[in-house]
Parts: structure tokens; C-alpha cells; sequence
């Protein structure tokens, strides 16, 4: 990577966007960047909508605000569509990943007018697949990775198996079909990128 | 060796609690501290640490039983969050006047009502006159190096007094980022072994501890503790200065950024110091001349050297994330004016209310702040003195 990236995070509570968000900092540190990954709380109750937002930077990270301009969003849940301008600030030549069975022409009319690259991936398919249950935090940090080109992909699929390992230590039996779902992901988006440039790119 | 890791403000304080295995911990959880007492309790079931950890039922309970250990000769820490924190009220007065070293992690969150999880620091402001010193952080690297700090303060002869590390909560206790940690050896050198001079469990040398006191003799012990105050300013520069030749990092009473030559200058506390000197680069590429006063330590008041660190600027905006209820300004408003005024500087100043509840404060804030403050001097123009940011009207 090379540019600084801004990503926000729209998720409900218990769904792990959160987790994702800090999974993100957590792997792109691995690449000796500078990484921030915070949450942002409303109310403290499962399905609220909650934020939460990464910078990552070859630079020290000072800032301590929410991102307003981000340059990818990523919806965790799409019925947060109808409630949040998730596009909100979003910049022109940013990305907005959605985490629906639709297609892009079907949910761009919910995007307020956004112009810019949409990707929508079927998270819930992925995770069914590879789990056995819905867990879309793996499959929207996989695609966030993909489109941002925030790390190489190879690098991000050996890091993440140690970050699984650590963070599933007493669940060991559910790495394996988190890493399924990491590069069923990378392959499912990955025809929807061929010839775009990474956000990260100069 | 210094490592490279990362991870959050919550993480890295427990990390700093693990290295230096206090003798005792109660605490009771609450938002956003609660992580704290839960990583140091995994630590020690973990056998990486041997502190004794008390599950109390309240933050007046484990302040208490942080005294009671203190008192009895044991090195005593507890951590809390903003109704937790004015729970122990009472309990803080008692470890400040009974000169207890003991230490607090603060994690900074508004107080009630409405009722909000968020940061401000409504808690530890309120606690700002019960005789504790107070050190807070901008991020997490400062969040650990300020407690391993902590010991050597309090526990200094010339001080003996609690200690209370301050970080934003959320903002910084909940973000992860990037950190350099010290080796385990290098901090368990660093804050020593505590042997208290005089304590409870010492037959040899039986002392009281909190005892009734006729008001013959209130004053002089109040004006004691005073003293011991003021004397911890010399001893927080001294470990300050220790722990850069050992770590590299590390301010003093506070960090002064491009404040030499600035017109306008803010002085700020916590998180939004970073976001403040952000604005202070964008503004300095325009060529404006500005810069942030970032005050490390709020207790002991460090009122005439911020008062020269100031006083020449044409402007200075003072920041307060807390109503004070005074109605003429903000805690650090109403001090850092009142050292100007005995310090006899005439430089204009501006008290803004800021992020209250955890509203946020952004680099177009701070460079709005700077903004108003040269346009007043420019144009000669009134500027309300006591204002809030980001309000709606």
C-alpha cells in the first residue's frame, strides 16, 4: 500500500463489524503499517446500528475523530440501507462494499445517488458454505482486504491463519472454515475487480 | 529491547499492570474501564502475574480495600470509569490525606445524566480537589508509559501521595494502534520493589492510620499533604526523565507543540491533543502560526509554567471536555486564567466546552477554534470567552 486509506464500518451489534474493524488494524499492522481500529457505541444492546472505523498509514496516526470522508464503507448488514446513509461522506473515487445476495444494479438505487465502485458479496452464502452458521465479519474482512489493496493477498491468508489461532485458541475447530470463508471470498469478488486499481494505489 | 505491537488503551495499561505485578488489586467493573480488571484477572489465572485480585461489590468497596492494602504495606491498585469513580468519592479523599501511593486507572467517561457510556472528563474533573495527582494521556503509548510511571511518583518519599492515570475512554481505551512495549526486565527495574517506610503489618513499628485528629492539629496536617503536592511536581520531572533515557518517549508537565513561535495557541487535554496537532500541521502549511499546548499532568496544577508557555501568544484557546458548573468556565478555563492573571501575562483568552459525551472533535473543529482566534485579533473583534463547540442552538 502506499496511500492512506479510511474505512467506516456499518454493522448492527453482535455481528462483529467491530471485531472486524479491529482484525483489519490487526492484520495490516502485520505489513508495518501505522493502524488505528475503533468502534463508535450507541446504545449498548444487540441489532443497534453500530460504527466503527480503521486508518492505516505508513505515517503515525494522531487524529482521534470519527472518519467523515472515508474512502470504502462496508455494510455488514444490508438492512441498514433503508435507515443509514451509509454513503454518507463517501468519496468519489472510494468503494462501498455491501454484504447482500443482490447484485450492484439492484442495490445502487439505495446508495442516495453514490456514483463511485460498488461491490456487493453474498456473506451470508460464504459463511453458510465454509461455517455451517452466519458469522459475515470473516467474508466482509476478506473483501475489504480485496478491494482496498491494503496487503497482498497471500500475506493477508497466512497472517490471518495466526490471528485465528490466537483468537480461536479454545475453539480451534472453527479456523479451518474461517479460512474457508476468507478465500471463498477473495475468489467471489475477485472478477468484479479484475483491471480496477486498489484504493491503496498511488 | 523496545517492541513493536498493537493494540489498545485497555490492553496496554493491563499490559503495563502485568509488568509491574502490583501486590493487590480490588476492583468492580464498569464501562469502559471493565476491561482492565478483566484482562489483569486473566494475567493472573494464567499465572503470568501473582497480584492479589478482590472482586468487590462496589467502586466505594474497592477503594477501600485498595487503601486497606495500601495501608498495610502492600503496593494497591484499583481501576474505574465515571460512576464508579464518584462512588469512591469519600474513599479518594481518605487515600490523598492518609498519603496512601496507590493508583488508579481512569478511564475517562461521562458522568449522569442523560445517562451515556461515553468520553468526556466530567469524572476525573470531578475528582480534580481530592488531593490525587492526576496524569492523563493522548493514546495508548501514553496510557502505558504513564503508569509505569505511576509507582515511581507516588511511592517517592517527598510525595506519598495517590495517583490517578487518566485515557479517554473508548476514543483511546478501545482503539487499537500501534505501541512500543518495554521488556518485562526493563520496567520491573524501572518502578523497583515498594518498601513502604511505615505500615500496618509491621509489629516492630506499630503506627494508626486515618485517626480522629482535634482541630488543633487539621491544618498543619492538610497543609502537610499540600506541600507533598507541590514537592511531586519535581519528582514527576525527575521520572519523566528517567523514563525517556530509557524508553526514548515522554514529556514533562506538558508537550509543547510549535508553540514557540505561535500567535495562537490551544491548550488541550487527552485524545483531542492528537487531532489538534493535526490541525496544527494543515494550518502551518498555510502558513499560519499555531500550535498546541498539550497538558500532561492536571494535578499538581502546573499554572505558572503554562502561564509562560503562553503568555506570548496573541490568542490562546482553552479546551475543557467538562462543564464545571461554575458558570464562567471550565475547570482548566477558570485555573490556566486565574495563572495569568497572578502571572501578571494579558494574553487573550478563549475557554471552549468541547466533546461532552463523547461528541466528537474533529481537525475542522480545532482549525475553526484557530480560525475565530485570529479573526478576534485581526479585526479587533469581541469574542464570547466562554463558548461551546459543535453545540446546536
Amino acid at each position: 500500500m502506499s496511500k492512506d486509506l479510511e474505512i467506516r464500518w456499518h454493522g448492527r451489534g453482535g455481528q462483529g463489524a467491530k471485531t472486524a474493524a479491529l482484525l483489519l488494524a490487526d492484520v495490516a499492522f502485520s505489513t508495518g503499517a501505522h493502524v488505528q481500529g475503533f468502534p463508535e457505541y450507541g446504545p449498548e444492546r444487540m441489532g443497534a446500528p453500530i460504527t466503527a472505523y480503521n486508518r492505516i498509514s505508513r505515517k503515525p496516526i494522531r487524529v482521534h475523530s470519527n472518519i467523515y470522508d472515508p474512502d470504502l464503507v462496508m455494510v455488514v448488514d444490508e438492512t441498514l440501507l433503508e435507515s443509514v446513509n451509509v454513503t454518507a461522506g463517501l468519496k468519489p473515487d472510494g468503494a462501498i462494499v455491501i454484504n447482500t445476495p443482490k447484485s450492484v444494479e439492484e442495490v445502487r438505487p439505495l446508495l442516495q445517488g453514490y456514483e463511485g465502485n460498488v461491490y456487493t458479496i453474498d456473506a451470508r452464502k460464504i459463511s453458510v458454505d465454509a461455517l455451517g452458521k452466519y458469522f459475515p465479519n470473516s467474508p466482509m474482512l476478506a473483501a475489504a482486504v480485496a478491494v482496498s489493496g491494503v496487503m497482498d493477498q497471500k500475506d493477508f491468508i497466512e497472517q490471518m491463519r495466526g490471528s485465528y489461532k490466537h483468537k480461536f485458541a479454545k475453539k480451534p475447530e472453527v479456523i479451518d472454515g474461517n479460512m474457508r470463508a476468507l478465500t471463498l471470498t477473495l475468489d467471489a469478488i475477485a472478477p468484479a475487480l479484475s483491471g480496477k486499481k486498489p484504493l491503496c494505489a498511488e | 529491547m523496545a517492541r513493536k505491537d498493537r493494540m489498545s488503551g485497555n490492553e496496554a495499561v493491563s499490559y503495563a499492570i502485568r509488568q509491574i505485578n502490583p501486590d493487590v488489586m480490588p476492583a468492580f467493573p464498569i464501562t469502559p474501564s471493565t476491561e482492565i480488571p478483566q484482562m489483569v484477572s486473566t494475567y493472573i489465572a494464567n499465572g503470568q502475574m501473582d497480584t492479589e485480585f478482590i472482586p468487590v461489590e462496589s467502586e466505594h468497596s474497592s477503594m477501600s480495600a485498595t487503601i486497606g492494602a495500601e495501608a498495610a504495606g502492600a503496593r494497591s491498585l484499583t481501576a474505574t470509569s465515571s460512576a464508579g469513580l464518584a462512588l469512591m468519592w469519600e474513599e479518594l479523599l481518605l487515600a490523598a490525606s492518609n498519603r496512601m501511593p496507590c493508583a488508579l486507572a481512569l478511564v475517562n467517561r461521562t458522568l449522569s445524566g442523560p445517562l451515556n457510556i461515553n468520553c468526556d472528563h466530567s469524572d476525573g474533573m470531578g475528582a480534580r480537589d481530592t488531593g490525587w495527582i492526576q496524569i492523563y494521556a493522548e493514546n495508548n503509548q501514553e496510557a502505558y508509559d504513564n503508569f509505569i510511571q505511576a509507582y515511581p511518583i507516588a511511592e517517592d518519599p517527598r510525595v506519598h501521595l495517590p495517583i490517578m492515570i487518566c485515557q479517554d475512554g473508548f476514543i483511546t481505551s478501545h482503539a487499537v494502534e500501534n505501541i512500543e512495549l518495554l521488556e518485562d526486565k526493563e520496567v520491573k527495574e524501572f518502578v523497583g520493589e515498594y518498601h513502604p517506610e511505615e505500615f500496618l503489618l509491621n509489629p516492630g513499628k506499630p503506627i494508626a492510620v486515618g485517626p480522629y485528629a482535634v482541630s488543633n492539629y487539621v491544618m498543619e496536617a492538610r497543609r502537610n499533604q499540600l506541600e507533598a503536592l507541590e514537592r511531586s511536581k519535581e519528582v514527576i520531572l525527575e521520572v519523566a526523565d528517567k523514563f525517556r533515557q530509557l524508553s526514548g518517549r515522554g514529556f514533562g508537565l506538558f508537550e509543547e507543540y510549535k508553540t514557540e513561535d505561535a500567535d495562537y495557541i490551544m491548550v488541550i487535554i487527552g485524545s483531542a491533543a492528537g487531532t489538534a496537532k493535526e490541525a496544527v500541521d494543515q494550518l502551518r502549511e498555510k502558513g499560519k502560526k499555531v500550535g498546541v499546548l498539550k497538558l500532561r499532568v492536571f494535578r499538581p496544577f502546573p499554572a505558572e509554567e503554562i502561564a509562560n508557555a503562553i503568555r506570548h501568544a496573541k490568542a490562546v484557546a482553552i479546551m475543557d471536555r467538562t462543564e464545571s458548573y461554575n458558570t464562567h468556565g471550565g475547570p482548566l478555563g477558570s485555573e490556566i486564567e486565574a495563572g495569568l492573571y497572578r502571572a501578571k501575562a494579558t494574553v487573550m483568552a478563549v475557554n471552549y466546552i468541547y466533546g461532552l459525551g463523547g461528541r466528537d472533535f474533529t481537525v475542522d473543529h480545532a482549525a475553526s477554534v484557530f480560525a475565530e482566534l485570529e479573526s478576534a485579533v485581526e479585526n479587533e473583534t469581541e469574542v464570547k470567552q466562554y463558548q461551546y463547540i459543535g453545540l446546536r442552538e
